[in-house]
């Protein structure tokens, strides 16, 4: 997998699947309708400041709440490259390697970096780099398996393969 | 090493002896669900696995529950490619206007879910049926479209908590209270990954809608799971609702745990979680005086016969403050025909709030009752998170149906001993 580098938004705590993109707006299921709200109810400037190859850096429990895959889809389709947090809730996780968003766990580094600072990410160390602070974490890597899924872009290519054989 | 209930579950359905925590595995599905939101984005990812077939007809369940009746028109469009896809996949469990009623209370009433299974749903409060001993879980829409394709899902085995429960609960505290203390002691992340496994012999008390309201909250701890032992509430239940045979797994005697708390369910007191998070619980002794402008009483997790009842028998031969609009929706058709014939209907009205069609809608901010700023709403549902019910600036208190019955006649939070009384 490559590597990505972008500027970084940060959050705190729990941010939930609501406040990424809140119930009003899942009338509609495409993605780049979802981003033109994404993160609407905790940072209403997100969208308008969000360029492609951004980063996300987050504490505990990100992606917290509602089982709505259209919480990583729209912060996918915004354009963001990956999200960095210190834990994620369970099916915001799922639900990002499913659909090839990439996402990291670190803590140290979600503890560190602030809002603004320029970020590197390779996914294949799993290095995560804070160019602005002239700062290096390691984020834990991926088991096997879902390196597989999120190599093949998301669970239904990879399932679609396997099916094909 | 024993294996903890959900473990030995999972195991079974993974044709493995034995797994431990962590480990991946490939598990076959015994219920794959999905609603009107999650199924829209499901069958376009299982359009691109290119299957033409659900895996099978009866195990595929799509309840058509948020956003109806249609709110809007482009919500009338996903429920319409939804039907469309149910009719053309022979879907038998498909539930329209007509027949649903919100999932998670619809599933277990209709016999679908029982003891033993795993379940995935594309809704996150899918661990609801862990209150029958089944595995049930919460996944996405892709997740939810490979399971209609395969029949099978991937799961890193999960550690467990164990709840020891003890004690009698007292006259106003119900399975909703239980579990936001719990989740206040725990926190919002508290399970993170892990089962919550219920135990011990305050079970006995609790009724199987008061364990639903559990067990369907184990996700606001963060958790992958909850699930309590079969008994014979249980298999009465089962026995009522289904003719599928139930399996019944226990936890062995060693099986590991993370960790163990042991609550005495005498000593509870009603619990509100305020705003902003399910984690912020005070008693209700510790609420304060807290003015309100609209009560909810329904959702996935207080819509229920049992949740009708105990506000009806508080909203009875009372009125409730003109202040306060106040909102009553049974979760099904069964349930709202049961609130008829038992004339909870029009205790309800006449004590003037609203009896609703069952639907999702207000809860997550739907439709049926939006927020707007500065407003405050007491509420049986299940999130309180920042314009989860409307404006960012509304606040959501979660509480019992007693606790917000009692509330929607004071016009504050209030005690519902204080309102009429413990020998109701």
């Amino acid at each position: 997998m490559e590597t990505v580098k972008g500027t970084v938004f940060k959050y705190g705590d729990n941010i939930d699947t609501d406040v990424i993109i809140p119930a009003r707006y899942l009338n509609v299921s495409n993605g780049e309708e979802l981003a033109k709200y994404c993160m609407i109810d905790i940072d209403a400037d997100f969208v308008h400041k969000v360029k492609t190859g951004d980063i996300i850096v987050a504490t505990k429990n990100f992606g917290c709440g509602s089982s709505r895959e259209h919480a990583p889809l729209a912060i996918k389709c915004a354009g963001i490259s990956c999200v960095i947090a210190s834990t994620f809730a369970r099916i915001f996780y799922r639900n990002a390697i499913n659909i090839g968003l990439p996402i990291l766990e670190c803590a140290e580094a979600a503890n560190n970096i602030d809002a603004g600072d320029m970020v590197t990410v390779n996914f294949d160390t799993g290095i995560i780099t804070n160019e602005t602070k002239g700062k290096t974490y390691q984020a834990e890597p991926f088991p096997a398996f879902m390196q597989k899924i999120m190599a093949a872009g998301g669970l239904v290519t990879y399932t679609k393969e396997k099916m094909e054989g | 090493m024993g294996l903890t209930m959900t473990q030995k579950i999972l195991a079974a359905h993974a044709g493995e002896t034995s797994v431990k925590a962590g480990q991946l595995i490939q598990a076959k599905l015994d219920i794959v669900m999905g609603n009107d939101i999650t199924t829209a984005v499901a069958l376009k990812e299982f359009e691109k696995t290119g299957a033409k077939k659900v895996f099978d007809q009866e195990k595929v369940v799509i309840v058509l529950d948020h956003f109806t009746p249609n709110k809007d028109i482009k919500a009338a469009e996903q429920c319409k490619a939804c039907r469309t896809f149910a009719y053309d996949m022979k879907v038998k469990n498909f539930f329209d206007v007509g027949q649903m009623g919100i999932e998670h209370a619809l599933l277990p009433e209709k016999g679908i879910v029982v003891p033993g299974q795993v379940i995935i749903g594309a809704d996150s409060h899918t661990c609801t049926y862990g209150a029958l001993g089944a595995f049930s879980t919460g996944i996405g829409s892709t997740d939810m479209a490979i399971g209609m394709a395969t029949g099978e899902a991937w799961f890193k085995v999960p550690s467990a908590i164990k709840f020891i429960l003890t004690g009698k609960p007292a006259k106003w505290v119900s399975g909703k209270d239980i579990i936001l203390h719990i989740i206040g002691m725990i926190g919002v992340d508290g399970a993170l990954y892990r089962s919550m496994e219920f135990v011990g012999d305050g079970i006995q008390y609790l009724t199987m809608d008061d364990r639903f309201s559990m067990a369907n909250m184990a996700i606001e701890a963060g958790a992958k799971n909850g699930i309590f032992p079969v008994d014979t509430k249980t298999l009465a239940y089962v026995q009522e609702h289904s003719l599928k045979e139930p399996v019944i797994y226990e936890a062995d005697a060693d099986a590991p745990y993370d960790e163990v708390y042991t609550i005495d369910l005498s000593t509870l007191r009603p619990t509100v979680s305020f705003p902003h998070l399910p984690e912020n619980t005070k008693t209700i002794d510790e609420a304060g005086h807290i003015a309100i402008d609209q009560v909810v009483i329904g959702s996935c997790t207080n819509g229920r016969l049992e949740d009708m009842r105990i506000a009806a028998n508080i909203l009875r031969g009372k009125q409730v403050n003109p202040k306060v609009r106040t909102i009553v929706i049974p979760a099904t058709q069964q349930i709202y025909l049961d609130c008829i014939r038992l004339g909870y209907a029009e205790d309800v009205i006449k004590a003037g709030a609203i009896m609703s069609t069952p639907t999702c809608g207000p809860c997550l901010g739907g439709h049926m009752g939006i927020l707007a700023a500065g407003e405050r709403c007491v509420s049986t549902t299940n999130r309180n998170f920042v314009g989860r019910m409307g404006h960012t600036e509304s606040e959501v208190y979660l509480a019992s149906p007693a606790v917000a019955a009692a509330s929607a006649i004071a016009g504050y939070i209030a005690d519902p001993e204080k309102i009429v009384g413990g020998n109701d």
